[in-house]
């Protein structure tokens, strides 16, 4: 818990876990010209370009359909661009064989709306799982998964079952999940779209705690209050396109208007920085 | 530590799919049980149709002036002669004893002769039945025998050719039901297994999300069939064992077919069976995933 908090020196340690992306003038993600044409023909993304250097904390926003979930699942090599690259801490992912994807993703932390644990285990075996995944010693686990449960603030609930908690907890424990490796970097798809707004701020607490360990960041969300108030990096989706690429931005572009005045201008298609569609 | 975590894995994964993982149990011992008795039954019907096909011989007859010296030499000729397993000798004694056996009181008849017509013979018995043509043909090329000794050489080419096609067909047909209910096997249980890992695939998903490589995945799975295929095998085994001991083994004394010389040995069958049972089990499993470890 107070290891999260503190700065410098604990950072040192996490960084062991990272051996890559610990250059700072290697962007941590990088996406250059990335086309997602899915199957069925339908647009995905669309000539994205997109850098996001080490330590940062984005908000990809946007409307439903507009590619937030394919930028995630393109980034953990679920899916393959259809045109253009995407490195991550400088490697390429079209490069990364199929039978290497296991090892980019134990340096990927993911949560998801649905949370994704895995039913019947225990609280402890889910994180401990990530673990044991990594190939560590069983006396590693009982040390680490205890603390890093006591920093998502489930110490009590160890022994239960998925099903036995809220959804809060359950998106607590999916987060100690992604955290238990330290990976550089975490991606959350929606982590509080089936959350109540006080647990959200909660969830997103914890978020932005791991993200001040050095760890970048990339939220998918539709959370317009969450994004209003932590006023961090946001990118906006449309249609598959990057419309706005805004550093302490907020979750509609202009913050002086009223959020009548922001809806009105979004539909009349000028709020967009030159990119009306 | 890897071994024992993957045998952890595989025991909880028994325990939590216990409904599918019980299914798998009995589809293997359903099979194997019906291999189990059709294996022998198919090995006793090729094992008799061996036994009449090793009865066909060729007979090659000796001049009654054959001497003592030509006989040596048709009998070393014929055992060089390629594809020949035995030759034995039957003298005109011999001869006459054994017609007397098949045609009742040939002995009188054949003292009303004055002496014995019959000619002493030499019965060749081939390595493999289908190659008697060629070995008659080796003997006597276009029906005129090689050697002055040799009158006649004679294979009963009609009955030869009967005993071959049918025993043929039976071995046939044995050998395709055999290889049909092998399949059958293999397809029930690789897909009841498959029923078990599709009702885990969301689990599945999961591991590979946080970086779980597919062998990790793979090992629980493939030591749970090797648990179930065991267990199977150990099952059906012993419902083997207790039907032949309480129904084969009392009613063996009476027909034939049961006590087959050529019927596998128990011990045999059973390594064989539990052997199968496992392998099916295991490699099923670990192939059955493969469509859900790719993304
Ligand atoms: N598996 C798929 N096959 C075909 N088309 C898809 C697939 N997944 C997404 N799409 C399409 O790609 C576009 C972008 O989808 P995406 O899921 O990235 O949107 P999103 O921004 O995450 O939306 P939401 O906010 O509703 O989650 C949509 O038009 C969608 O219909
Ligand atoms: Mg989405």
């Amino acid at each position: 818990m107070v290891r999260l908090m503190a700065s410098a020196p604990t950072q040192a340690q996490t960084d062991r876990a990272r051996p890559r992306a610990t250059r700072p003038d290697i962007p941590v993600v990088e996406f250059r010209d990335v086309t997602k044409v899915y199957d069925g023909g339908s647009v995905g993304l669309e000539r994205a370009t997109l850098k996001i250097g080490r330590g940062e904390f984005v908000f990809l926003v946007g409307p439903t359909g507009c590619g937030k979930s394919t930028c995630i699942r393109l980034l953990m090599k679920e899916l393959e661009p259809s045109k253009g690259e995407i490195d991550i801490a400088g490697k390429t992912l079209g490069r990364i064989p199929r039978s290497r994807v296991p090892y980019l993703r134990r340096n990927i932390g993911t949560v998801f709306q649905d949370y994704k644990l895995l039913p019947n285990r225990t609280v402890y075996d889910n994180v401990a799982y990530s673990l044991q995944v990594i190939g560590e010693t069983r006396q590693e686990i009982r040390r680490k998964v205890p603390d890093i449960l006591r920093m998502v603030g489930l110490s009590t609930k160890l022994h239960s079952l998925p099903d036995e908690l809220s959804g809060g907890e359950q998106q607590r424990v999916s987060i100690a999940r992604a955290f238990v490796n330290h990976p550089p970097l975490l991606l959350a798809d929606e982590p509080t779209g089936n959350l109540d707004p006080e647990t959200s701020i909660g969830i997103m607490q914890l978020i932005y705690r791991i993200n001040r360990t050095g760890t970048t960041v990339i939220v998918a969300t539709h959370d317009k209050e969450m994004v209003d108030k932590m006023r961090r990096r946001v990118v906006e989706l449309r249609e598959g396109r990057i419309v706005r690429d805004e550093q302490s931005g907020l979750y509609r572009p202009d913050e002086s208007t009223t959020e009548f005045a922001i809806r009105l201008r979004g539909e009349l298609g000028v709020g967009v920085e030159g990119h009306p569609n | 530590m890897r071994f024992s975590f993957f045998l952890r894995e595989a025991l909880r994964g028994l325990r939590r799919s216990s409904a599918p993982a019980l299914a798998a149990l009995l589809t293997v011992v359903i099979t194997a049980l019906v291999l189990g008795v059709f294996i022998p039954i198919v090995q006793a019907t090729t094992g008799t149709a061996n036994e009449v096909r090793n009865r066909v011989v060729v007979d090659v007859y000796l001049t009654d002036t054959a001497t003592e010296a030509d006989r040596t030499e048709v009998q070393r000729s014929l055992e060089g002669t390629p594809g020949v397993k035995s030759v034995d000798y039957i003298s005109k004694d011999e001869a006459l004893r054994e017609l007397g056996h098949k045609v009742n009181d040939a002995q009188d008849k054949i003292e009303l002769l004055g002496t014995n017509p019959l000619p002493s013979l030499f019965r060749v018995t081939p390595e493999d039945p289908d190659e008697l043509k060629a070995i008659v043909a080796q003997i006597a090329p276009g029906g005129n025998p090689r050697l002055e000794a040799i009158d006649e050489v004679q294979n009963r080419e009609s009955d030869t050719g009967k005993i071959l096609s049918a025993t043929g067909l039976v071995k046939g047909l044995g050998a395709v039901m055999a290889g049909l209910l092998v399949l059958a096997s293999i397809a029930l249980v690789a897909n009841t297994i498959r029923l078990s890992v599709f009702a885990r695939r969301r689990e599945i998903e999961v591991m590979k999300l946080v970086g779980a490589t597919n062998w990790f995945i793979r090992w629980p799975f493939v030591i749970e069939g090797v648990i179930v295929g065991f267990m199977g095998g150990v099952l059906s085994v012993l419902l083997l064992a207790l039907a032949k001991t309480t129904v084969v083994d009392p009613l063996s004394d009476r027909f034939e077919l049961l006590a087959a010389p050529d019927t596998i040995d128990f011990p045999v069958l059973i390594v064989l069976l539990l052997f199968a049972c496992v392998a099916v089990s295991a490699i099923g499993s670990g192939i059955t995933l493969r469509r859900f470890l790719r993304v």
